[in-house]
């Protein structure tokens, strides 16, 4: 052990130089967050701007919306003490309290109970919806959605290695991407780049809802079982810098957001309360599939 | 050292010219060998390799992209990324200027030095972002600092060249006992001055197109947005964006000057926006050294027990096996096809910037297609092409190849026109079959063997199409917040590119081709430059 901690003080001390310039500008009255980019990030900025503004309004501190570029970025925002809290995928979220321990989930949609995704096909491939995952698939090209998101690959991949014991995408299909996130599966699948793909249930209906889907390119061909998936994740150490109870207030903040375009900005219903254990399923999943160390 | 300079070039043309006329014996490398050598390499990579199209319904993609072309909306353009984009590179290529010039003077000294530049530069800056950000999170410090490094590392190793270039004379008069660093002040600094300032400004081109690559992790640059945009199919955003960087670029030269260099510094520094969000970045590099890339057997284990270093043997062996390997491979096999793929093209392109075979109209015309070639971002081209044609390589091959062909096509136009003809030289296809190309041949080698490691390391950032480079397997380590397997991962990709530019130095060597320019800067600027008859074959 000790062993160890020379080790990190040493390099910590040849970097202090360099870090004192960014400890200086701390500013650590701001309450920022982040959320992870599932969808088009255009709209992602504007969605969460007006969060922000909420939170602003009703908590009586800066809030501001940090912007990230990928799933493991706003882990690591998280991580890095950079934001707060945040909107987390069911499998980041589970990653973000594995990596700072202490943390608390606060709370839920009321449809990340019971998540599900849609694999999805092109027209060409001639797959028909159906009540169990269609043998058809296999031999196909294939795309996830985020390396790290839980209705574009944790759990899918978890269904696919269940429906086919003793193989990994890799042997199940003739090809595996991983298109970034959902709106991009769809657009994939859709050009037919990838003939099957797998996407977040929520999404795929606000897509149809906005015209971006062909019928006659792309069509749903099963949908998963349900399982647990986004949550709002905060550091353990919220009530420490913004008083006894900030935790709790914030909370309360989530579950009180009544306001419809508020709601419908992430297509969710209302906001439920959550806590750690909820997930757990996750974690379980995810070390199955190796995507956590056991 | 500089044997061409001592004897004269006539004696490097005379050497050049046996070479490629097969008068060589089987130990010494001919440009006709080493050229089918590559040639027939990249052909067997891709027998093997996975260049399936597999889109079914491209055009419709594609007319999307014509018709966003077409529509460019520069109002959408949001101006204060193409500043945040200068102000990045600017400071972020004056500090790897200034350290590396510091490297510099002792790199022919030191082998630790040496070493330090090595990897510096061999790890893709998008690697050092997405290390960076896990310490000093999504701000300026992370973009600056990914850009300073690498550059460091490069801007190291051109200037210890560029001083092992220079001329002797004003050392071997200075007094016995003249310490390393007055010698270079005095002695060295005032004749490689102009060159240094040259090389720096140009470097700041790239600058300008890694800070936008910086953009797809999160850096508030031209890239952010333009990842949005082309993610969500918004052609008309992206075109118009995309337009005001080749402009950008286009301009270097008018803006980035000497005279303007002081004001662009201080104005960048002045531009740049605070972090959002304030953390400790004291904890974050504690956590981050002592933790997060310390491999996880070593991290529960006592470092003193035997089990702990088998676990640890059993932690790499699958890493090793699993994804180095196929990684490495998978790597090599794309950058030999787009190696090759780049030389024929940009042997196909060349003579569209040559006043030579084109004419001055014809010359300018070439050359803002070349700009426009170069500037797109490889990534950018991959991610259209994927739409196009479907996962594979392909994409892949093809935008390393365009996009390096456009800047290997634009030097070898320069020196074409560099070139002595005679009076009553022949043109057309006749010029460029006959004389032109094999009296180029050697530079064209030269700039060939230059480019593959730097094709090798670009190509760590096509993880996204699937293609298991090895910068899918450290993109998936990120994901996986697998520090430790990431850092494993992006030493591998150290060790391939350091491999590549050994091997690649040795054949320069052999080939007698080291002393030709294989930088952007350093290429001709008007006739007379290159001496004439120095590079390809005698006059039949």
């Amino acid at each position: 052990m000790n062993r160890r901690n020379v080790l990190s003080a040493g390099l910590a001390a040849g970097l202090a130089v360099c870090v004192s310039v960014t400890a200086a500008t701390a500013q650590p009255a701001t309450l920022v967050f982040t959320a992870i980019p599932d969808q088009d990030e255009t709209r992602l900025v504007e969605k969460f701007t007006a969060y922000a503004k909420y939170f602003e309004a009703k908590l009586g501190v800066p809030v501001k919306y940090l912007p990230v570029k990928s799933y493991p970025a706003a882990v690591t925002a998280f991580t890095n003490n950079q934001v707060q809290f945040g909107w987390f995928g069911g499998f980041t979220g589970v990653q973000a309290v594995l990596a700072v321990p202490g943390s608390q989930t606060l709370a839920q949609g009321a449809e990340d109970v019971a998540f599900t995704s849609y694999f999805i096909a092109h027209s060409s491939t001639g797959l028909q919806l159906s009540k169990e995952l269609p043998k058809g698939i296999e031999g196909k090209s294939f795309t996830f959605g985020s390396r790290s998101s839980t209705s574009g690959r944790v759990f899918p991949e978890h269904f696919l290695r269940q429906a086919y014991p003793g193989k990994t995408p890799e042997t199940i299909f003739s090809r595996v991407g991983f298109s970034g996130d959902h709106s991009r599966t769809l657009q994939l699948v859709q050009s037919g780049a990838f003939e099957v793909g797998v996407m977040d249930r929520i999404i795929y209906e606000t897509e149809v809802k906005a015209g971006k889907v062909d019928p006659k390119m792309v069509s749903v061909i099963w949908e998963t079982p349900p399982f647990p998936d986004y949550h709002w994740v905060a550091r353990g150490d919220l009530d420490k810098t913004f008083g006894d109870g900030f935790t709790k207030k914030l909370a309360t903040t989530i579950l009180e957001i009544t306001d419809p375009q508020l709601l419908a900005a992430f297509g969710r219903s209302k906001f439920i309360p959550a806590k750690n254990e909820d997930y757990k399923v996750i974690e379980d999943v995810a070390k199955l599939t190796g995507l956590l160390n056991n | 050292m500089r044997l061409s300079d001592l004897i004269g070039a006539g004696a490097l043309s005379r050497a050049l010219a046996n070479r490629w006329r097969l008068a060589d014996g089987p130990s010494s490398p001919s440009f006709t060998r080493t050229s089918l050598l590559f040639l027939t390499s990249a052909v067997a990579c891709l027998v093997i390799a996975d260049i399936a199209i597999t889109a079914r319904h491209p055009w419709a993609e594609l007319q999307r992209l014509m018709y966003g072309i077409l529509r460019a909306d520069f109002m959408s353009v949001e101006a204060w990324s193409v500043v945040l984009t200068v102000a990045f590179a600017v400071i972020g290529v004056s500090i790897g200027a200034t350290v590396g010039l510091g490297l510099a003077v002792i790199y022919p000294n030191s082998r630790a030095v040496r070493v330090i530049a090595l990897v510096l530069r061999s790890i893709h800056e998008l690697f050092w972002a997405l290390l960076l950000i896990q310490v000093f999170g999504v701000g300026p410090v992370t973009g600056i600092l990914a850009i300073a490094l690498p550059y460091s590392g490069i801007f190291a190793k051109v200037f210890a060249e560029m001083i092992e270039e220079a001329d002797l004379s004003a050392v071997r008069v200075l007094p016995v006992g003249t310490s390393t660093i007055s010698a270079f002040v005095y002695a060295r600094l005032p004749e490689l001055a102009g060159r240094f300032r040259t090389y720096t400004l140009y470097r700041l081109e790239c600058g300008l197109r890694s800070t936008l690559v910086l953009g797809f992790v999160g850096l508030p640059t031209v890239g952010y947005h333009l990842e949005s945009y082309f993610k969500q199919g918004h052609y008309a955003q992206a075109a118009a964006l995309l337009g005001v960087f080749y402009v950008l670029i286009g301009t270097r030269r008018l803006w980035a000057r000497p005279a303007t260099l002081p004001f662009l510094l201080i104005g960048s520094i002045l531009v740049l926006p605070a972090t959002i969000g304030g953390s400790s970045a004291l904890v974050n590099v504690v956590r981050f050294f002592g933790h997060d890339i310390v491999p996880a057997p070593l991290r529960v284990g006592e470092w003193t027990a035997w089990s702990t270093w088998s676990a640890l043997g059993a932690w790499f062996q699958p890493i090793f096996v699993g994804q180095i390997l196929p990684g490495a491979w998978n790597t090599l096999v794309l950058s030999q096809i787009a190696l090759v793929s780049m030389g024929l093209l940009s042997l196909i392109l060349f003579p569209l910037v040559s006043r030579r075979f084109f004419g001055p109209a014809g010359q300018t015309a070439g050359r803002v297609l070349l700009v426009v070639v170069r500037s797109t971002p490889e990534y950018m081209l991959a991610y259209v092409l994927l739409q196009l044609m479907g996962p594979s390589m392909l994409p892949a091959i093809i935008a390393l190849a365009v996009h390096n062909a456009g800047i290997v096509g634009y030097l070898m136009g320069r020196h074409a026109d560099a070139l002595d003809y005679r009076a009553d030289a022949p043109t057309g296809l006749n010029l460029y079959a006959y004389e032109t190309v094999p009296r180029l041949y050697g530079q064209f080698l030269a700039y060939m063997l230059y480019r593959w490691e730097i094709i090798v390391r670009e190509s760590a950032i096509f993880g996204i199409l699937g293609v298991r480079t090895l910068g899918f397997h450290v993109d998936g380590a990120i994901s996986e917040l697998r520090f430790d397997v990431a850092v494993v991962l992006i030493m591998a990709t150290v060790l391939l590119s350091a491999g590549i530019d050994w091997i690649s130095r040795r054949l320069r060597k052999s080939l007698r081709i080291s002393t030709l320019p294989t930088r952007l800067s350093d290429g001709p600027v008007s006739s007379g430059d290159v001496p004439s008859d120095a590079i390809g074959m005698k006059r039949p």
